[in-house]
């Protein structure tokens, strides 16, 4: 579904992405993992054009996304930190974004919304609102329009429990219908349970990408964490 | 028997005083001409209202020429209406109209040659191409005539009222406009121009050259393509003036050039693009007179001295004083300026800092006239607040020692 | 791409600033047009102001709101909308709403006390002027990253354009003096909005017959109609370059 071929980008001298190349699939759930810095931010923004490639190419069903923006609209993306308009309340927020990605073949999908209790606040401003209820609002719209893939920057960081709990179930039933799931995260713990494949970066550079089953029978080890933990024990010397 | 004596010597010795003549429709068909060519010095013909064509009329005796209820006559623009080659010659009430044009003869509505003690009064010249032309006059009086032409083009018509090596003339209460001159002076000494009012004409409102001892008082000069010029004279004395309105990229309220031993009194500058321009001037007395809402109040070139300029008023200018050099010959004293920004602590109306009424931005505007793209901007407005300060372009003893706080009854 | 310039508009319009801006214009305007015994010098009183202010606040808000809302505008790439777009509608949005700003509180005061072609000239140069400065303020943002230096350069550019231009042709006419540089200022002044906006007033007051020979060039040029076209043309082009600049760099800009 996305096609990442020998992507390079350099920010100054730092080689933010050197010469990736990944193929995602439909009913992947890939965990995009690896320290601060490796350039896990600049590849989800580079798939989404946010950030241009220095070279190399991304495709996005087999087509090409530089000079495209119609194929963002298969795409729901969870920023890490989501800022919006001050001045607007979340319900002025939501009517801006479905006006936006208006398309009458489109289902929207607000369970999200509702189980966020999002409902109720909608007549909040969006400068009164916590950095928490901030994350709610980005996953809603991440998942508003029941997009074919979905892009989240680490999706339960500042999230209470409950509402990760709830996040973590919708993405699980997404996973389901058969989407293109890719997260980003540091706290591996949490991502266990869902993920189907694992994507390593560090320092800009792929170190691996492998189903999890793969991983843990390699490893012997039945946790995430710990399998990742004595991956990286093997390849630095 | 006494009373008889004294007639019959009357008509015996001054016959011609009596004889008064008609012209007019009920008077037969005999011409203003053909009437005066029969009269003798003396004599008086009254002119019954009507149309006149009368070509080129001559007055060549003593006679007094009136109008009744101003009769009109037509000089077709073809000729000049009346020539006066006569002294003691008095031509009051007639509309005068239509003169010939032409650069070569001069054609005026009257003109007086050679002649004396010759009285131009109340009449209304429309559409001359001079006005009222005195030539080598003496003792002539000009007195409350209005006239009225319609210039297009300086070199498409003459003079309000021109006079040229006259003396002793007196000039009263005219209204004059439209023409290339209000009034024109030139070797004309010994006379008044008085209570006068000179608008929209061409040039100037007043053209004045080589005209020693003369005064000019109680005129207003509106309006006028490039307001009054005063040149090459001694002994000036202007009072009492209204120079109004005189705006334009070349215009004075009034242009002073190689003037000396003048005085300039009580005059009001109003809305001029420069107040007062002065060059060669020297020993030139100012006084009470008011500045407002000029362009430059005054500019004064560094070939002028001795000019004292004592209790004005500078009001509302956009530049008060100009000047485009360094070394200041003249005096500024006791002026009203309020640009002034300076304190009186011992509160005897006389400010205790002297005022610099040259600003930083005029004089780069007098060695660079370019500069003038920056007219208004908030960078020369910084500029002069900092020179205000600390002087170093601006002329050092070009200020008022003695500023007044509060203006003048002007 | 409309939608957007509402969004962009309803949420400056609710800004505190924007609001403080109005008045003060509103409240300085309605009292020089008191204060002066006759309205056209209450308009060249207004002059400086309007070319003092407006491009400062004109700038420096852009710039801040721009940076500020620099996430919202990640958030707008990543949707399906075309970056030029997305770009152009902010900048008529931002633009749209400081151009109604200086409106409400300059041009109304303008029309209620002096209504004549001279006081609709004072305002479309307002509008135009604001417009150009929030372009600057587009193209300063999109060539800095850092918020602080982006803001400094804004400053830097305002304080260029009403200040240390002036200070420069002052220089180089006092270099050239001995050249005829009355027809060269024509295309100096085309070099700085602000001077070609005052020059193009000053043409209309009484006082460009102050300006001399200069103000007959100006006049000569300025004053016919092909001259006015021309001058609206190169502020049109001080709008147009520095935002089609900008919009060039936003497309390739990494987010």
């Amino acid at each position: 579904m996305i096609t990442v071929t020998n992507v390079k980008k350099n920010f100054g001298k730092l080689a933010a992405l050197d010469n990736v190349s990944i193929q995602c699939n439909r009913r992947e759930c890939i965990a995009l993992i690896g320290p601060n810095g490796s350039g896990k931010t600049t590849l989800i923004k580079s798939m989404l054009g946010m950030v241009v490639p220095d070279s190399g190419t991304i495709l996005f069903n087999q087509k090409n996304i530089a000079h495209d923006w119609k194929y963002r609209k298969h795409i729901g993306y969870m920023p890490q930190i989501g800022r919006y308009p001050e001045n607007m309340t979340i319900g002025q927020v939501f009517d801006m974004m479905k006006s936006i990605r208006k398309d009458e073949s489109i289902q929207l999908d607000e369970e999200l919304y509702v189980e966020f209790g999002l409902d109720k606040l909608s007549d909040k401003r969006m400068q009164t609102l916590s950095g928490g209820t901030r994350q709610k609002v980005s996953a809603c719209l991440a998942f508003l329009f029941n997009p074919d893939v979905l892009i989240l920057d680490e999706p339960t960081a500042g999230l209470d429990p409950v509402a990760s709990e709830i996040l973590k179930e919708k993405i699980n039933r997404e996973k389901e219908k058969g989407k293109l799931i890719l997260i980003t995260s540091h706290i591996l713990s949490e991502l266990d349970d869902l993920v189907t494949h694992i994507i390593f970066m560090q320092d800009g550079k792929l170190k691996f990408h492998k189903p999890i089953d793969a991983l843990r029978s390699e490893t012997g080890e039945i946790k995430l964490s710990k399998a990742i933990a004595s991956i990286m024990l093997k390849t630095t010397p | 028997m006494n009373l008889l004596l004294r007639y019959i010597l009357f008509f015996t010795f001054f016959p011609a005083i009596a004889g008064t003549y008609h012209v007019g429709k009920k008077f037969g068909t005999q011409t203003i001409q053909q009437t005066i060519n029969q009269a003798s010095d003396g004599d008086t013909i009254l002119v019954e209202p009507g149309i006149y064509h009368e070509k080129n009329l001559l007055v060549n005796k003593s006679i007094v020429l009136k109008g009744i209820d101003f009769p009109v006559l037509d000089g077709e623009s073809k000729y000049e209406i009346i020539s006066i080659k006569a002294s003691y010659v008095t031509i009051d009430g007639f509309k005068v109209i239509h003169s010939g044009s032409g650069t070569l003869e001069d054609p005026a509505g009257i003109k007086i040659y050679d002649s004396h003690n010759v009285t131009i009064i109340n009449n209304k010249l429309h559409d001359t191409f001079f006005g009222i032309y005195t030539q080598y006059g003496k003792n002539c009086i000009i007195k409350n005539n209005t006239l009225q032409s319609y210039a297009v083009a300086e070199q498409q018509i003459g003079n309000g009222i021109h006079c040229w090596k006259c003396d002793s003339m007196q000039i009263i209460g005219n209204t004059i406009s439209g023409h290339r001159d209000g009034i024109y002076f030139e070797f004309v000494t010994n006379s008044v121009i008085w209570r006068n009012i000179s608008t929209k004409n061409i040039r100037y409102g007043l053209h004045f050259m080589f005209s020693n001892d003369d005064a000019y008082i109680t005129n207003v000069f509106k309006n006028n393509g490039a307001g009054v010029a005063v040149m090459f004279t001694h002994g000036v004395k202007m009072f009492n003036n209204l120079f109004e309105e005189n705006w334009g990229d070349a215009a004075y309220g009034l242009l002073l050039k190689e003037i000396s031993d003048s005085y300039i009194e009580g005059n009001r500058f109003i809305r001029n693009t420069s107040g007062i321009f002065m060059e060669g001037v020297n020993r030139v007395q100012m006084q009470n007179n008011l500045f407002k809402n000029n362009g430059w109040a005054m500019k004064v070139q560094a070939s002028c001295m001795d000019i004292t300029v004592i209790g004005n008023n500078f009001i509302s200018n956009t530049f008060d004083v100009g000047t485009n050099g360094s070394l200041v010959l003249n005096t500024f004293n006791s002026n009203y300026w309020d640009k002034y920004e300076g304190y009186d602590l011992n509160k005897d109306k006389i400010g205790d800092i002297p005022f610099r009424p040259v600003s930083l931005f005029s004089m780069i505007l007098e060695k660079m006239p370019p500069a003038m793209m920056l007219f208004r901007s908030f960078m020369v407005t910084i500029l002069d607040k900092t020179e205000k300060i600390i002087p170093s372009i601006t002329p050092e003893n070009l200020k008022d020692d003695s500023p007044l706080m509060k203006a003048l009854p002007l | 791409m409309k939608k957007i310039i509402k969004f962009v508009i309803i949420d400056i319009l609710r800004n505190k600033i924007v609001l403080v801006y109005t008045l003060f214009l509103l409240i300085t305007s309605l009292s020089v047009f008191n204060l002066e015994d006759n309205s056209a010098k209450g308009l060249l009183s207004l002059l400086n102001l309007i070319l003092f202010i407006v491009p400062l606040v004109s700038i420096i808000f852009s710039t801040i709101y721009i940076y500020n809302s620099s996430e919202f505008i990640e958030l707008l790439v990543s949707q399906p909308l075309q970056r030029k777009n997305i770009w152009l509608s902010l900048f008529f949005g931002l633009s749209g709403s400081m151009v109604m700003a200086f409106f409400i509180g300059a041009g109304i005061p303008i029309l209620i006390y002096e209504p004549s072609p001279t006081g609709l000239m004072m305002l479309a140069i307002g509008c135009i002027i604001t417009v150009i400065f929030v372009a600057i303020a587009f193209l300063t943002t999109v060539n800095t990253r850092d918020k602080a230096k982006g803001i400094g350069t804004a400053i830097l550019l305002w304080l260029y354009f009403a200040l240390l231009f002036d200070g420069l042709v002052l220089f180089i006419l006092f270099q050239f003096s001995d050249y005829p540089l009355e027809k060269v200022v024509v295309i100096i002044s085309a070099l700085n909005p602000i001077d070609l906006g005052r020059i193009l007033i000053l043409l209309r007051l009484d006082v460009s017959a102050l300006m001399g020979y200069t103000g007959a060039v100006f006049k000569d040029f300025f004053g016919t109609n092909m001259g006015l076209i021309v001058a609206f043309t190169t502020l049109l082009l001080w709008c147009v370059i520095p935002l089609g600049l900008s919009v060039i760099k936003f497309k390739k800009k990494d987010l």
